[in-house]
C-alpha cells in the first residue's frame, strides 16, 4: 500500500523554478491498476521516479507498506527498492554486453543473491514470458518487444509488490505494445500492484482507475 | 553483491572494453618493468664492484702515506710533500704480532720489450707476500722469491696476455724482458686472472719492490698491503700499525689506515643510494601509469553514468558502485604487475645468458614494492571516479546527466 501526503518536488533550471510536482497526495492500494495520464510535462515520470524511489520529493511524506521511506537513507531506499519495486522504462535500459538471461539476472546479482539460488527464479521468469529460446541472445539481437520482455522479467524476478511502468510501449508498433500490455495485465492479476504512464487513452481505459496530471497536479 | 559475482563484472567489463584494458595494462606493465630492470641493473653493478673490491680478502690492511683527515692545524710552513711510506715502515710492520704477511706496492707504466716488441705495461713493484694477500697463483714457473725488501734481483713474474703478445707461443720462461733500461728474467707467468681493483692482472708485470723503486727513482711506497692472521684482531693491529708509523715519523699521524670492511662499506652505501635512486626514478613511470588510470577512469564513469544510474535503480547501493570501479582497477593492475614481473623475469635471464661478467637480479624490495605501488596507485587514482560514480543519483544518471562535474 502506498500513501502519498503533500509531495512537492521542484527543479531549477537556471533562476527559473519548475513544479514538477505540486502538493500530490494519494492512496494506492496493494493489486490497484492504475494509468497515469496527461500531456507532457505534467509531472508524470517525476511522480513515478518518486514512487520508485530513483528520485526524491523535496517536502511530503511518502508511506510504503507502513515504512516512511521519504526519512530513508540512500542505502536503505536501495534496499527497500530491490524488494519492493519493479521498474521498467520506456528505452528498456537493458545493459548491451549482457544477455538476456544475464540481463533478467542482474538484480538479483547486485542484491547478493548467491548464484546457485538465481539459476531457478531466472528459469522461472523466462518460462513465463516466453523468453527461453532467447535467454542467450544480447539485446541488440533481439527485437522491441523482445527487449521489453526481458526489462519486465528484470523488473518482476525479485518478486516485488509493485510495478511502475513509464509509458512501456512507447517505442513498441502496436502490435508489439498490445503484447507487453497483455503481459503487464497478467502479473497485476496475479496481485502486484501496477501503474503505468501512457498517452494512448485506450489503453488508459483498460486501468481500474485513472490518474490525470496537469502541472503537477492530480486533477 | 558477491564477491564472485563483482569479479564476473569486472572481467566482462574488461573484455568488453578491450582497448581501455590494453592500454592500462601496457602502462602498468611498463611501470613494474621498469622498477625492476632499472634495480636489476643498480644491484648487477653492485655485486659487480664488491666482487672486484672483495679479492683483498676481509683481513687486509691497506696503509696509505698521507693523512686523509683534515686536524685543523697550520699546513707545514715549508714546501714539504708528506713524509713517505718506506720499505723500512714495512719491514717493521711486518715484525708486528699479528701480522701475517706485508706487501710494499710501488706501480707506474713502463715500456716492456722483447725481440723488437714494445708494449707500455702497468709494472708493480712488490714482494712475495704480494702473491699471498691478492691470492695470485701462477699457471708456468714460479711466484717473486722471497727477498729482503731492500734487495735486487733482475727477475719478473708476467700476465698472460702480455705473455702473448711478447712471446706469442714460444716459452717464456728464462727469458730476458727489457723494462726501461734494466733487464729481467721471466721466473713465472701468472693465471689467467681478469682485472681485480682497477688492476688488469693478465696485463701486467710484476717485479721486486727495489727494483721498482730504482727503475722509477723513488723512495717512497705508493702503499702497502697488510695481512693480518685473525679477523678479531683486525681493529688491534691497525691500530698497532698506525701507533708504530707515527712513532717512527717522529710522532706525526702522516700515514692513513683502512681496512677492507670500511672500504667495502662506503662503496656499498653509495651503490645502495644509486640504486634506490633509480628505484625512484623508475617509480615515477609508475606515476605516470597511476594518472592514466585516473584519466581512463573518469572517461569511464562519464561513458557508463547510465549503466551507474541503472544499476543503482536496480538495487546497487553506493558502495557496491565504489567497489566495482574500484575492484576494476586493482583487478587491471595486479594482473598488469604480475605480467610486467613476468616480463622482467624474463629480460633479466636473458641478459644474464648474453653478459656473462655481470649477473643481473632485481631485488625482492622492488619486486614485491613495484606490484605493491603499482596496485595501490590503481586503488588511488580510480578512487575519485569511483567516488564520482557512487554519488550520481540513478534517476539523474539514467537520463544521462552528471549531477556533479568534477575536473
Ligand atoms: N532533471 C530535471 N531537471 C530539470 N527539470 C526537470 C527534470 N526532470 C523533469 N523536469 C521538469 O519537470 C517537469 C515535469 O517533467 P516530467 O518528466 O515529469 O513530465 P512528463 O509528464 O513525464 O512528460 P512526458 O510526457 O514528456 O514524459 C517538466 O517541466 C520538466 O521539464
Ligand atoms: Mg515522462
Amino acid at each position: 500500500m502506498i500513501e502519498l501526503s503533500h509531495l512537492d518536488k521542484r527543479f531549477q533550471i537556471g533562476d527559473q523554478t519548475v513544479h514538477a510536482l505540486d502538493d500530490v497526495s494519494l492512496r494506492i492500494e496493494q493489486g490497484e491498476y492504475i494509468a497515469v495520464m496527461g500531456p507532457s510535462g505534467s509531472g508524470k515520470s517525476t511522480l513515478m521516479n518518486i514512487l520508485g524511489l530513483l528520485d526524491r520529493a523535496n517536502s511530503g511524506d511518502y508511506v510504503l507498506d507502513g515504512i516512511n521511506v521519504s526519512k530513508l537513507n540512500e542505502a536503505e531506499r536501495t534496499r527497500v527498492r530491490s524488494e519492493k519495486i519493479g521498474f521498467v522504462f520506456q528505452s528498456y535500459h537493458l545493459v548491451p554486453r549482457l544477455t538476456a538471461r544475464e540481463n533478467i539476472e542482474l538484480p538479483m546479482m547486485l542484491s547478493g543473491v548467491p548464484a546457485k539460488k538465481r539459476k531457478q527464479k531466472v528459469d522461472d521468469v523466462l518460462n513465463k514470458l516466453e523468453l527461453m529460446d532467447r535467454a542467450h541472445h544480447s539485446p541488440n539481437q533481439l527485437s522491441g518487444g523482445q527487449r521489453q520482455r526481458v526489462a519486465i522479467g528484470r523488473a518482476i524476478v525479485m518478486k516485488p509488490s509493485i510495478l511502475l511502468a513509464d509509458e512501456p510501449t512507447g517505442n513498441l508498433d502496436s502490435k508489439s505494445g498490445e503484447g507487453v500490455t497483455k503481459l503487464l495485465e497478467s502479473l497485476n492479476a496475479e496481485g502486484i500492484t501496477l501503474m503505468v504512464v501512457t498517452h494512448d487513452p485506450t489503453l488508459g481505459d483498460r486501468a481500474q482507475r485513472q490518474l490525470n496530471m496537469l502541472d503537477g497536479r492530480i486533477v | 553483491m558477491l564477491w564472485p559475482d563483482i569479479v564476473g563484472f569486472i572481467t566482462h567489463v574488461l573484455s568488453r572494453h578491450r582497448f581501455r584494458t590494453i592500454v592500462l595494462w601496457v602502462a602498468i606493465a611498463i611501470g613494474v618493468v621498469a622498477v625492476n630492470l632499472l634495480t636489476a641493473l643498480g644491484e648487477g653493478a653492485k655485486s659487480y664492484v664488491l666482487k672486484e673490491f672483495n679479492v683483498l680478502g676481509r683481513n687486509t690492511l691497506i696503509v696509505l702515506p698521507g693523512k686523509k683527515e683534515t686536524t685543523g692545524g697550520m699546513p707545514p710552513i715549508t714546501g714539504e710533500s708528506p713524509r713517505p711510506l718506506t720499505l723500512k715502515d714495512a719491514t717493521s710492520v711486518s715484525r708486528l704480532s699479528g701480522v701475517n704477511a706485508v706487501a710494499p706496492i710501488v706501480v707506474g707504466n713502463l715500456e716492456a720489450s722483447y725481440a723488437g716488441k714494445i708494449r707500455e705495461v702497468l709494472t708493480v713493484g712488490s714482494s712475495r707476500d704480494f702473491f699471498i694477500i691478492r691470492q695470485l697463483n701462477v699457471a708456468q714457473g714460479q711466484m717473486l722469491p722471497v727477498l729482503d725488501l731492500d734487495k735486487s734481483e733482475a727477475v719478473c713474474v708476467i700476465g698472460n696476455k702480455l705473455r702473448k703478445e711478447l712471446f706469442k707461443n714460444e716459452p717464456a720462461l728464462g727469458q730476458w724482458i727489457r723494462l726501461a733500461d734494466s733487464r729481467f728474467r721471466v721466473i713465472g707467468v701468472l693465471k689467467k686472472g681478469g682485472t681485480s681493483f682497477g688492476f688488469d692482472m693478465d696485463d701486467v708485470i710484476i717485479i721486486p719492490v727495489a727494483n721498482a723503486q730504482s727503475l722509477f727513482n723513488v723512495d717512497g711506497l705508493f702503499r702497502l698491503f697488510t695481512e693480518v692472521r685473525i679477523y678479531q684482531e683486525l681493529d688491534s693491529v691497525k691500530r698497532a700499525i698506525a701507533e708504530l708509523l707515527k712513532e717512527r715519523h717522529e710522532g706525526e699521524e702522516d700515514v692513513t689506515v683502512i681496512s677492507q670492511d670500511a672500504m667495502l662499506s662506503s662503496v656499498q652505501e653509495i651503490l645502495d643510494t644509486l640504486t634506490i635512486a633509480v628505484a625512484g626514478i623508475a617509480s615515477i613511470s609508475m606515476l605516470v601509469a597511476g594518472i592514466l588510470i585516473m584519466n581512463m577512469m573518469m572517461i569511464t564513469v562519464s561513458q557508463r553514468v547510465k549503466e551507474i544510474g541503472l544499476l543503482k535503480a536496480l538495487g546497487a547501493t553506493s558502495s557496491t558502485v565504489r567497489v566495482l570501479f574500484l575492484c576494476e582497477a586493482g583487478l587491471i593492475a595486479t594482473m598488469a604487475s604480475v605480467s610486467g614481473l613476468l616480463l622482467s623475469y624474463l629480460i633479466i635471464l636473458f641478459a644474464n645468458m648474453y653478459f656473462s661478467e655481470i649477473q643481473f637480479h632485481s631485488p625482492w624490495w622492488a619486486q614485491c614494492g613495484s606490484i605493491l605501488l603499482a596496485i595501490l596507485f590503481a586503488l588511488v587514482f580510480s578512487w575519485l571516479p569511483a567516488q564520482r560514480a557512487s554519488t550520481l543519483s540513478p534517476v539523474e544518471a539514467l537520463q544521462g546527466k552528471q549531477q556533479k562535474e568534477i575536473v
